[in-house]
């Protein structure tokens, strides 16, 4: 289903937490495929839980051993506290936009 | 996982620990002053208070926190437990109780109700008089502690937590984010470094484990206890600890020991949470050598204590903590909560299979299949240990009952203005919890009748030379498949004549009827004996003994009572073990079955049709018993057969004889309760169904025996000339 050079986006919906993760955690290690590059779009993602950072931190993990070019991109709020909670912000190092707050 | 199910946990534990605090009270009563006492009602409180937190119920926290904030001015000796405080923290504790109990029932607590604010406010009010302006008062204390500490502490000006969260963590439904967020309300988290060595490879990961760990760096005012309170849920299975600010170096090392990580890893996350400076860090480490000596040969509580960085009170407060945690601990390891509904399924199941097996067990038997006939055989047997492992499940001790009353007590000797003391004896008694929920309105009122009725004024007391405390006791033991609860005083007793007099103008005795002396006491719980002028005029006890009986003989229990008077009274209650399955014994009679309980069956015999029996009476080994004809008590027309059997059975030192067709032997008997149409039929207490599908009753001993004995030993016994 992969080949090189292959840059896919593949959007994180909803919840990311422990009632999900199962199912997510297959989801993330079918989309990571060594010698391409894999976007996930965060911005739909409304609920992260600890489970939730745990696969980030996985397919982080698993991107980096089979070579895969792993990118976090449009972190949703929800995702944005989590991670500033977490300190696991630089741990990602990706970019993260802060839209000015809608107010 | 699921929150509910979380937040159940929290009503549960609030409520035990609101009746830890309630049982700390009383006792404070007696002996005030007494720190372990107090230390108690502190932790209660604090633990209710941290774990409230975590549920965002601000309305118990707010509360709570004043409480805990005139507990710590007690337990610092700056305040008295008087009576004063006494009475106004049981209120405290009850009014908490409520609250607990609105969340229970799922009631939004961020505006509170209208019936409970009113006195929210007032408590709240009450308590805060104790409080020199609260907060100012605190504070000033955190920071003379934090300067004290910094001389001979490091740099850091901040708490240090090291959190590894246990792989249950998330499926128990906690998420350390939410920890993290709960402290942030009362403090800020400065630097949080995540520590991510136990992350598995993808293959080996499931990802419902957690296997996350945090140093965290926390700038708060808040005492070590507050802190250490919000880990309350994630604390069996993870591992936390937590240093104070300007800690020694010794205890940094203590802490990179004490964590998984390699030494001078962790030491680098410390750099980076800024609990360390570079410096520190090598001094801890240089230092290891040495500091391993002392620390072996002190113990840390000792260490601390030296340091002057922690004040004694929460060394022991500490110390007392770990002991109690451990304690717990044992327990939980023990221990699981179940809910009570699943049991009763598991009962109701068990009762479904009893009544399966012996179907399959009769028809093998007609099928006359030997082997099918063993299997069943073996399957009987184990459905039957099954039986007798599930049923313990249900039983309770009745000692947590007990100990309520020592509150009641309590409170009516002050609102009576009598002084009495309750004892409470056998409280390691278990009967199933069925049978304990529905005690406890009866119980209450023997209790309330003792002391109001029971026990006379100090000087009537005084007057006949007893002390002038008077005395209301609680006893509980077992006896013949049965339990005993026994409600005690030592107060006037009973006046015979009086109550006979009574019964007569009533018009519940004929002219010249006579009674023995027990009858004539248990005339008290007939209804229509008792009525509010009556009680006024009578000096024993009265109000709603009916009704006390009612709710007892619906348990399938009975109720006696023993009195002399002037010396006091005691109340008997005697149920049955259970309310669900009984092990039977079955018996014939024409068509119908009928079920004894086994454990009340003494002997059988046969029957001689050659020596008739007179007047209801046989001569068994010498001695007259008292003997009846089921077939005539229950008007069956069927034809006698040519040879009857006796059972005789016994129970509260009564006997008696049941003349039967046939004996068929002991039968599981599930109990199924008759319908309201039969509850005039007295000497019946359910029915079964037997492996055939047909219907057996099942005989209620002891009222058949009431009825029996009643009749025939009359004559006999000391009579009452009204």
């Amino acid at each position: 289903m992969s080949s090189d050079g292959l840059y896919r986006i593949l959007p994180l919906e909803g919840g990311l937490n422990i009632y999900s993760a199962s199912e997510n955690m297959g989801l993330l290690l079918h989309a990571l495929a060594p010698e391409t590059e894999l976007e996930l779009d965060l911005s739909a993602l409304d609920e992260i839980d600890c489970a939730g950072l745990q696969l980030l931190i996985m397919a982080k993990h698993e991107a980096q051993r089979i070579g895969c070019d792993l990118r976090l991109t449009n972190h949703s709020p929800a995702v944005i506290e989590a991670f500033e909670l977490s300190g696991l912000a630089s741990f990602f190092g990706d970019p993260i936009l802060i839209k000015p707050t809608s107010e | 996982m699921d929150m509910d199910e979380v937040l159940k946990v929290f009503i549960a534990e609030s409520q035990e620990l609101l009746q830890q605090m309630e049982e700390a009270l009383l006792m404070l009563e007696h002996a005030p002053g007494d720190s372990d006492t107090i230390n108690a009602i502190f932790r209660a409180a604090h633990t209710i208070k941290g774990s409230a937190g975590l549920f965002g119920l601000d309305a118990i926290v707010a509360f709570t926190h004043i409480a805990e904030s005139v507990l710590d001015r007690v337990r610092s000796g700056e305040l008295r437990f008087d009576a004063e405080l006494t009475a106004l923290f049981l209120q405290v504790r009850d009014h908490l109780g409520e609250l607990v109990r609105l969340v229970d029932e799922g009631i939004d607590l961020s505006s509170l109700p209208a019936e409970v604010q009113p006195l929210h406010t007032q408590l709240g009010d009450c308590l805060s008089r104790y409080l020199p302006s609260t907060d100012s008062q605190s504070q000033l204390r955190a920071t003379e502690r934090i300067e004290r500490g910094h001389e001979h502490g490091l740099s850091a000006d901040h708490w240090h937590i090291s959190l590894r969260f246990g792989p249950d963590t998330l499926r128990n439904g906690m998420d350390p984010l939410g920890l993290f967020r709960y402290l942030n309300t009362f403090g800020r988290i400065v630097s949080l470094v995540p520590v991510l060595d136990r992350m598995p490879a993808a293959a080996e990961m499931d990802p419902e484990t957690c296997y996350l760990g945090f140093e965290v760096a926390f700038y708060s005012d808040a005492d070590k206890a507050t802190i250490d309170g919000a880990f309350e849920f994630v604390r069996e299975d993870s591992l936390i600890r937590i240093l104070p600010p300007h800690s020694k170096s010794d205890q940094y090392l203590e802490l990179i020991r004490a964590l998984p990580e390699e030494d001078m890893r962790l030491g680098e996350i410390l750099m980076r949470c800024g609990t360390l400076t570079a410096t520190e860090l090598q001094e801890v480490l240089h230092t290891q050598v040495q500091s391993q000596q002392r620390a072996e040969t002190r113990p840390i509580g000792q260490v601390l204590m030296e340091e002057s960085l922690v004040q004694p009170p929460v060394i022991a407060a500490a110390l007392q903590k770990q002991q109690q945690i451990k304690d717990n601990r044992n327990n939980e390891n023990n221990l699981i909560r179940v809910d009570a509904s699943k049991l009763d399924r598991l009962i109701d199941l068990v009762g479904e299979l009893i009544i399966a097996g012996a179907g399959a067990q009769m028809t093998a038997q007609r099928c006359g299949h030997s082997e099918m006939q063993e299997a069943t055989e073996v399957l009987s047997r184990l459905v039957e240990e099954v039986r007798d492992s599930a049923l313990p499940l249900r039983m309770v001790q009745i000692g947590a009952t007990f100990n309520r009353f020592q509150r009641v007590v309590r409170d009516v000797s002050r609102e009576i203005s009598k002084d009495i003391a309750l004892s409470i004896s056998g409280g390691e008694t278990e009967l199933d919890k069925t049978v304990v929920e529905r005690i406890t309105d009866p119980l209450t009122h023997l209790v309330r009748n003792a002391m109001d009725h029971g026990i006379e004024p100090a000087d009537k007391r005084m007057a006949n030379a007893k002390p002038a405390q008077g005395r209301v006791w609680l006893n509980a033991f077992h006896d013949a498949g049965s339990i005993v609860i026994e409600v005690g005083d030592d107060g006037g007793g009973l006046d015979p004549q009086r109550i006979l007099a009574k019964a007569r103008e009533r018009g519940m005795l004929n002219e010249g009827q006579q009674l023995a002396e027990k009858d004539v006491f248990n005339l008290i719980f007939e209804p229509g004996f008792s009525t509010a002028e009556q009680v006024s005029n009578l000096s024993g006890r009265g109000v709603g003994m009916d009704v006390v009986k009612r709710n007892i003989t619906a348990l399938r229990g009975t109720i006696d009572l023993d009195s002399k008077l002037g010396q006091g009274t005691t109340v008997r209650i005697r149920l049955p073990l259970t309310l669900a399955i009984i092990d039977g014994f079955l018996v014939n009679v024409g068509q119908a079955s009928y079920v004894i309980p086994l454990e009340l069956v003494e002997e059988c015999i046969e029957l001689n049709s050659d020596e008739p029996f007179e007047r209801g009476h046989l001569e068994l080994r010498g001695q007259m018993l008292p003997v009846v004809r089921l077939r005539e008590l229950f008007e069956d027309d069927s034809p006698r057969p040519r040879r009857e059997s006796v059972v005789v059975v016994h129970q509260a030192g009564l006997r008696a004889g049941l003349v039967v067709d046939q004996l068929l032997g002991e039968f599981q008997t599930v109990i199924k309760p008759l319908s309201k149409v039969f509850s005039a039929c007295p000497g019946l207490g359910g029915f079964t169904i037997l492996g055939d599908g047909t219907v057996a009753l099942i005989l209620d001993i002891p009222s058949l025996l009431g009825q029996l004995t009643r009749v025939s030993e009359a004559p006999q016994r000391a009579r009452i000339e009204a």
